[in-house]
């Protein structure tokens, strides 16, 4: 059910990242302030801009999951949001060393992006706690999409709050008037932009298609264990145990 | 729907005067939070953004303990069921919760505000007295609005007092940088300042904000 299309997304997603690393090493000028240190800029914000937009995912199945009450949106959504986190984590520690490279220091608290991604970031860290911590899975289900859509109204406007608060030291590299990118860059950028995006859905529905496996294996333990009498036992998890 | 939430609203307050279980803890978490700033700054006043930030801080963390007990007797005693047994719309337990919550941190911010004036805070509160009500009132609509969903989050799970603080506090921070930062001019050395507009604005864009969402979301956490 979630297996559809995994082969040509697996190859479209390691051409991307190939396809971008390439263009980010022998494409891309160095940048003229910070030189080669600037290159991580690829890495960094596709990273952080795919898992702000897992995240809003996260809550729009959450919703799908409300109305209609249909496991498999629990599972979209807890998996989007665990993948998010993973990369949230990524998006933090290369985003520190790029802050550390250019502006000498690991953290900078008047940088509204920075501030308000690691907001975003503790409060998604609820997510697996809140699930873990909830045994009947019905009401896990609802109440993690409950906290998937409050989560998800509030990403952007923590972001517009702390914005407001901080200076702008932060580059804007996706203004209304287009940032400053010189056309190489802005190609790279585009194409590690889409590559992570690919990535982040081909983990997705991996990581679908392995859960879905693993309940369907469960089941049939399950199924085989009532023949012989013998009790199988269920761990208590975060994730979704059974569609 | 007013009746429902009228009674709900009776019910609870009357429990309230009764037993006193959420506001005088509050209180009393407060005023000793102001005593433990007192020692950790090791200042005998402070004013300005530091004053804002001490009594911003305080009043969240307060809240947060309110938050937590909001349905402990629902869920104990067996109110959620009473409740879903009821014919009325099932949005009015938020409502008249959410008037709960803004009711005891009002309550708790009539005492709490002055100890921190006489405690802790260097210039007089007085000359704007006014717009600290208003940037008061705003952010405890906020809180009321996010503790309500928050407090029925938590209390599906087992881990209630854990769960509450970590997902309330995140979600208060844009909430608690808007009310600081409209507070610290109200409190400096030099005489209060004008109140800042735009901070206004997003205390209420906030409240705006999750009052629709908890209102959209908050049914599905009462189904059995």
């Amino acid at each position: 059910m979630f297996a559809r299309g995994l082969k040509p997304l697996s190859i479209a997603s390691v051409v991307l990242i190939v396809g971008a690393f390439a263009l980010v090493f022998f494409y891309a000028p160095n940048d003229a302030d910070q030189g080669f240190v600037q290159k991580i800029f690829y890495l960094h914000v596709p990273v952080a801009i795919v898992a702000l937009l897992g995240f809003v995912a996260g809550g729009v199945f959450g919703i799908r999951y409300l109305r209609t009450g249909d496991r498999s949106h629990d599972l979209r959504s807890y998996v989007a949001i665990h993948i998010s986190l993973i990369l949230a984590v990524a998006a933090l520690v290369t985003g520190s060393i790029w802050a550390r490279a250019a502006w000498g220091q690991w953290w900078v608290w008047d940088e509204p992006t920075l501030v308000s991604f690691l907001i975003v970031f503790l409060l998604y860290a609820c997510y697996q706690p809140l699930r873990f911590s909830i045994e009947d899975p019905e009401r896990q289900a609802r109440t993690a999409a409950v906290f998937a859509i409050v989560a998800g109204a509030f990403v952007p406007l923590n972001f517009m709050a702390v914005r407001l608060a901080e200076s702008l030291v932060h580059p804007r590299v996706l203004s209304a008037t287009g940032g400053s990118m010189p056309g190489e860059m802005r190609l790279t950028f585009l194409v590690a932009l889409v590559g992570m995006a690919v990535l982040f859905v081909t983990l997705w529905k991996y990581e679908l298609t392995s859960k879905q496996a693993s309940m369907q294996l469960r089941a049939l333990k399950r199924a085989l264990a009532d023949e012989d009498d013998s009790w199988v036992p269920t761990r208590r998890s975060a994730a979704p145990q059974q569609l | 729907m007013r009746r429902a939430v009228a009674a709900v609203i009776r019910k609870d307050l009357r429990i309230e005067l009764r037993t006193g279980e959420a506001v005088p803890a509050m209180l009393l978490f407060s005023v000793s939070t102001f005593v433990l700033f007192h020692f950790a700054l090791d200042r005998a006043s402070v004013e300005g953004e530091l004053a804002a930030g001490v009594l911003w801080v305080t009043l969240l963390f307060a809240a947060v303990l309110g938050m937590s007990r909001l349905f402990v007797a629902e869920r104990e005693q067996g109110g959620f069921d009473g409740f879903l047994l009821a014919p009325v719309d099932r949005t009015s337990l938020f409502v008249a919760k959410a008037a709960v919550l803004f009711a005891f941190l009002a309550a708790v911010e009539l005492a709490a505000v002055p100890a921190f004036a006489i405690l802790l805070l260097g210039p007089s509160p007085w000359p704007a007295a006014g717009e600290l009500v208003l940037v008061l009132l705003l952010a405890d609509l906020g809180i009321a609005v996010i503790g309500t969903l928050v407090g029925a989050l938590g209390i599906q799970t087992r881990a209630r007092e854990l769960i509450v603080p970590i997902i309330a506090l995140p979600l208060m921070i844009p909430l608690a940088i808007a009310a600081a930062r409209a507070t610290s001019p109200l409190f400096l050395e030099a005489g209060a300042e004008a109140l800042p507009g735009r901070w206004l604005l997003v205390l209420g864009l906030y409240d705006l904000v999750f009052g629709l969402v908890a209102f959209a979301v908050f049914d599905f956490l009462l189904e059995e």
